[in-house]
């Protein structure tokens, strides 16, 4: 895990990398830890349950997670997630190219309680 | 010419339909390739392309393709490097002709070139064919539709490499199939090689999406740093005999090949990894092997596969009216607030004095966009771009609107600048699965 500042708020991005695709109106994000050891904190963090808690505008259907335990990594297939899709979404970004970096800035689980 | 280590050795020369041009032709130059892939179409990109062609018969293929071939004959013909592409699009044929026509002004002679078509299902497919993962069947579509197409496998491309054929071009290729069906002639897989086939499917993946692998759509300053993204080079691939292969690039070319790069792009628009679905394999992603060799040199392996689907995917494109967008800058002290009173401004008059229904959203770009569904909150800005976007089938509609948002210049807020607007034709695609029965494709060879 990268150091940060006493009183910053450790992030998704701060312990691994992450890509997003879209197929339809559905988004996939990979999101990778750089360190192994950070991958226990990354699947406490990063859960179906949460992505839908989060974002329940914007995630409309089921979400699913996939882990691939040997490479570190976790796949979230969020469905009815892109605005109705790069064809019918009226955000700038219809592709949902960016829904990687939502995933990067969701805080992290360290366990600590914060005021 | 020798390739090189006794692997096959496969780049790709484009992945997707605006991808650049310069680092294909270095790579055809000095990657002493066996094949070339240029992906080039998506799911929209052919439904355009099939509009293109109602307007014009001799149009509707990739509008790059003649500065492509005319780039990329003269050295892939020197070098023994056979050229496959998607780039016929809604127009095999046309496409075909033109590269004839290409090689012939730049005096190449002897050029076979293999047109592939078959993958145009329009008119076979029962208007009661219900979608493949939404609700509804096809005659609900209610709109004019411009174009079907079935993603075609390995086995559509095989006999035109079978033939002999130095470019290959057809239409809705499925993409990592082109990969495949150049590795299956070579190594001789059968239909009944899954684990290999899964393989060459995961091999084709990877390369796909061209720099993806190589340092693009990857690099976050400071933390994930790529070098030299201005001359990126496009991937190539080491195969071997049982489908695993080692990913690299050219020495000397910009971007990085590591661990990372590849995990990023492994998923990439896969949903479940042991199950990614293509008309020649169920291909399982999810017990592959990454080594990184260092040197932008990575082995992958243990891609596994299951029987290909029964049933072939068709994309239906269909008229969708227009996008219309138009906004106004605001810069300075109180920009969000003057960008926000502009955004209420133009949602009244849309409504009020034009009675707008159709679907509009407003973002203040700068302050909240890209993640304003997500509930994020706007951060203060002092340079915001009020974003108006609308989405309708009534071309007057998509006018009014530019002209309200450009009459914000002096009726709306104080100091809105930098106005720009735009109106342009829009698709929308579906997806159905058919029988493969339905699908035949066809090669024809043409020769200069």
């Amino acid at each position: 895990m990268r150091a940060r500042g006493h009183n910053e708020r450790l992030v998704v991005r701060d312990i691994a990398h992450a890509r997003a695709g879209d197929k339809g109106n559905t988004s996939n994000v990979s999101v990778w830890v750089y360190d192994p050891e950070d991958f226990e904190l990354l699947k406490r963090s990063v859960t179906a349950e949460r992505i839908k808690r989060e974002f329940p505008h914007l995630v409309r259907g089921e979400v699913t997670r996939y882990v691939i335990e040997h490479l570190h990594g976790l796949n979230l297939v969020m469905c009815e997630a892109l605005e109705g899709g790069v064809n019918a979404s009226l955000n700038l970004d219809s592709h949902g190219k960016s829904w990687s970096y939502l995933i990067l800035g969701l805080a992290l689980d360290t366990g600590e309680k914060r005021a | 010419m020798a390739k090189g280590n006794g692997t096959f050795r496969i780049g790709t020369g484009a992945g997707f339909s605006a991808d650049r041009l310069d680092p294909a032709v270095d790579l055809a130059r000095r990657g002493r390739l066996h094949v070339m892939v240029l992906e080039c179409l998506g799911e929209r990109t052919v439904a355009f392309a099939h509009r293109d062609r109602m307007a014009d018969p001799r149009r509707g293929y990739n509008a790059l393709l003649e500065r492509r071939m005319r780039a990329l004959l003269p050295v892939c013909m020197k070098a023994g490097t056979v050229i496959i592409t998607n780039m016929g699009a809604a127009n095999p044929r046309a496409a075909t002709e033109r590269t004839r026509d290409i090689a012939r002004e730049l005096g190449i002679a002897g050029v076979k070139i293999a047109c592939i078509e078959g993958d145009d299902v329009s008119g076979l497919v029962p208007r009661s064919q219900p979608f493949m993962d939404e609700e509804g069947v096809l005659a609900d579509i209610g709109r004019p539709i411009v174009g079907m197409n079935a993603y075609l496998g390995a086995d559509a491309i095989i006999p035109a490499l079978e033939a002999g054929a130095n470019v290959v071009i057809g239409g809705r290729l499925a993409d990592p199939s082109m990969y495949l069906a150049p590795m299956m002639r070579h190594y001789g897989w059968q239909n009944s090689d899954l684990a290999k086939l899964g393989a060459g499917t995961l091999v084709g993946h990877l390369m796909e999406c061209g720099m993806q692998i190589t340092g693009g759509y990857f690099a976050d300053p400071g933390l994930k740093d790529v070098p030299d993204l201005a001359h990126c080079g496009y991937p190539i691939a080491e195969v071997a005999a049982d489908g695993s292969a080692v990913i690299t690039k050219l020495p000397g070319s910009g971007g990085r090949v590591n661990e990372a790069t590849v995990k990023e792009q492994l998923l990439y628009e896969v949903h479940d990894p042991a199950a990614y679905l293509t008309p020649d394999i169920t291909a399982d992603f999810s017990q592959v092997k990454l080594n990184d060799l260092g040197n932008d040199r990575v082995a992958v392996s243990d891609a596994d596969g299951r029987t290909r689907p029964e049933r072939l995917k068709v994309t239906i494109g269909f008229d969708a009216g227009v996008l219309a967008e138009a906004g106004v800058s605001y810069a300075g002290p109180s920009a969000g607030a003057r960008g926000l009173l502009a955004a209420q401004i133009v949602e009244a008059r849309l409504k009020e004095a034009h009675g707008i229904k159709s679907p509009v959203r407003i973002d203040l770009i700068g302050a909240n966009s890209l993640f304003a569904t997500a509930g994020k909150e706007g951060a203060d800005s002092e340079d915001v771009r009020l974003h108006v976007a609308l989405r309708t089938a009534d071309r007057g509609e998509a006018e009014l609107m530019l002209w309200e948002v450009e009459s914000l210049l002096c009726c709306g807020p104080a100091g809105g600048g930098g106005f720009r607007g735009s109106i342009t034709p829009a698709v929308e695609t579906k997806s159905v699965l058919v029988e493969r029965g339905l699908v035949k494709p066809t090669c024809e060879i043409f020769v200069t």
